[in-house]
């Protein structure tokens, strides 16, 4: 990717008056040499495999050590049964649902689409599925929206990390909630200053989350880091289109993410050698599986 | 890093590194081997030893050698599988010397009984780089048009194989060159731009002192 930050792609945007996604896709064939319709196409295969995904779910299927299954089914559950009572509402508990089902299928050695990695691929399919079921906008749209969620993952990915051994989870999950900040901001109509500023607020709101499966697996604490990096996508698509600004330039967010990661201990970048994964429990859980 | 690097592989899960690269090395020695394995001995180094058995990387190396790719949903199965196709199978640990953590030695015996050793690491995304076969060192992905060249080492065959590829119109990106000792066995391995044709390979194959050509093609999605 020729772009180094979002702020480059912003004036693009401005001054030539293109839309995020656009600005993205033009990108995606100028450095691949594909056309429009042959990476449309790619994207509309990568849609349709995270649509699959969520619809396969298993809610009796428990990972192999065990630790993880079955919670994305309970939520599902409750979603449609007290749903009047929750605090949350219907539309994220359904969203909370949908990324405890997708980050247990992982677990559970299901297909999934890595976005932008296996442990945190949940984030995305939890905010974009309900949104296309309930709100039912064009196919074509969602597409848009996943150009948005992937060009903000570059510009991450550039300028700091999207990988759990060398940023910890903020890299991971941080990453993956920002790219579903800006995709929602997005589809609710916000433009390109809308969208990069709902990715900075998602990030700096996980900055600073360490790695620290149990056991070294994909699954403790990660299933339900899924559903943090929803919710906060959401809430900070809501703030931004309630104007709400982050003080810190969203370019200047990634750097900051970069430097906490650098300064993280590898201990707390998927070692497994501190936080969770070194409580007592974590250690017993990994002594009995290994 | 691409747009569908980002968003993608699509794979099965639960790591990228642990289980879609564990499937990738499988899938590329069995393209190396160029016949049905019927045999092999998987030895796990570092991480891949530690959590290996928790992230499927086990099921995923035997389903890369069965030809699965990362997306197949008969991942996890491929136990079960490979002993309806008749590949036996055995699991080790072994600590190598700077190896990457997520490191496998691949001992694999053909239907024909040939016998092939791979060494190959997963460094992260699904991306795989092989770094050993039959003991000499390489380095490459299998993301390019490969050509794997086994000759005895004398003079001139660096010369004779490229002269064949420039009438091709073939385009060498990287090129490595390897042997076990001056006047014994040599390793040519050659990343091309262009696809290289089967009367190509065959061309290859029938020179003086080529002892076997292997040639990897990406495959079209």
């Amino acid at each position: 990717m020729s772009y180094q930050s979002f702020e480059e792609i912003i004036n693009v945007c401005t001054s030539e008056n293109k839309e995020f996604w656009q600005v993205i896709l033009e990108e995606d064939i100028a450095e691949r040499n594909v056309t429009i319709e042959e990476s449309m196409h790619q994207m509309q295969r990568t849609w349709e495999a995270m649509l699959n995904s969520a619809e396969s779910y298993e809610g009796d299927l428990k990972s192999q050590s065990g630790l993880v299954g079955g919670d994305g089914q309970k939520m599902a559950d409750y979603q449609a049964n007290h749903g009047a009572d929750s605090l949350c509402g219907s539309f994220v508990d359904e969203c909370i649902a949908g990324a405890l089902q997708m980050g247990e299928s992982n677990a559970c050695m299901k297909r999934i689409v890595a976005a932008p990695t296996a442990g945190a691929c949940g984030v995305l399919p939890a905010v974009l599925v309900p949104y296309f079921k309930r709100r039912c906008p064009e196919s074509d749209k969602m597409l848009k929206a996943m150009y948005v969620a992937a060009g903000i993952g570059q510009i991450i990915a550039h300028r700091s990390s999207i990988s759990g051994a060398a940023g910890g989870c903020q890299a991971e999950i941080g990453s993956a909630s920002s790219m579903a900040a800006g995709a929602l901001v997005y589809l609710q109509g916000g433009d390109c200053k809308m969208i990069v500023n709902a990715a900075a607020m998602a990030m700096k709101n996980l900055l600073g989350l360490v790695c620290d499966p149990v056991a070294g697996l994909v699954e403790v604490p990660c299933v339900k880091r899924n559903v943090i990096g929803t919710v906060n996508a959401m809430s900070c698509a809501d703030m931004t289109m309630a104007g709400i600004f982050s003080r810190i330039p969203p370019d200047q967010v990634i750097d900051a993410m970069k430097e906490v990661g650098d300064k993280m201990d590898s201990s707390l970048r998927e070692t497994a050698l501190g936080g969770l994964a070194q409580t007592p429990e974590g250690i017993r859980i990994a002594a009995q599986l290994l | 890093m691409n747009l569908f690097d980002i968003l993608g592989p699509v794979m099965v899960g639960p790591s990228s590194s642990h289980t879609a690269g564990a499937v990738r090395i499988g899938y590329i020695a069995r393209k190396l081997l160029q016949e049905t394995p019927v045999k092999v001995e998987i030895l796990l180094h570092g991480s891949f030893a530690t959590t290996g058995v928790g992230h499927g990387t086990d099921r995923a190396l035997i389903a890369g050698l069965l030809g699965m790719k990362p997306d197949d949903i008969r991942i996890p199965h491929s136990f079960e599988l490979a002993k309806e196709s008749g590949l036996a199978f055995s699991f080790g640990t072994v600590n190598l010397r700077d190896a990457h953590p997520n490191t496998a030695v691949l001992k694999l015996v053909g239907e024909s009984g040939k016998e092939m050793e791979v060494q190959g690491v997963s460094i992260g995304g699904g991306r795989v780089l092989i770094q050993k076969l039959n003991g000499m060192e390489v380095n490459f992905s299998g993301e390019r048009n490969t050509l794997v060249i086994q000759n005895l080492d004398t003079p001139g065959s660096v010369a004779k194989v490229t002269s064949i590829l420039f009438w091709k119109s073939v385009n060498i990106a990287t090129m490595q060159l390897c042997r076990d000792k001056r006047g014994g066995y040599a390793m040519m391995v050659l990343e091309t731009d262009e696809e290289i044709w089967e009367s190509s390979v065959r061309e290859l194959q029938n020179l003086d002192g080529v002892l076997q050509v292997i040639y990897l093609g990406i495959e079209k999605e």
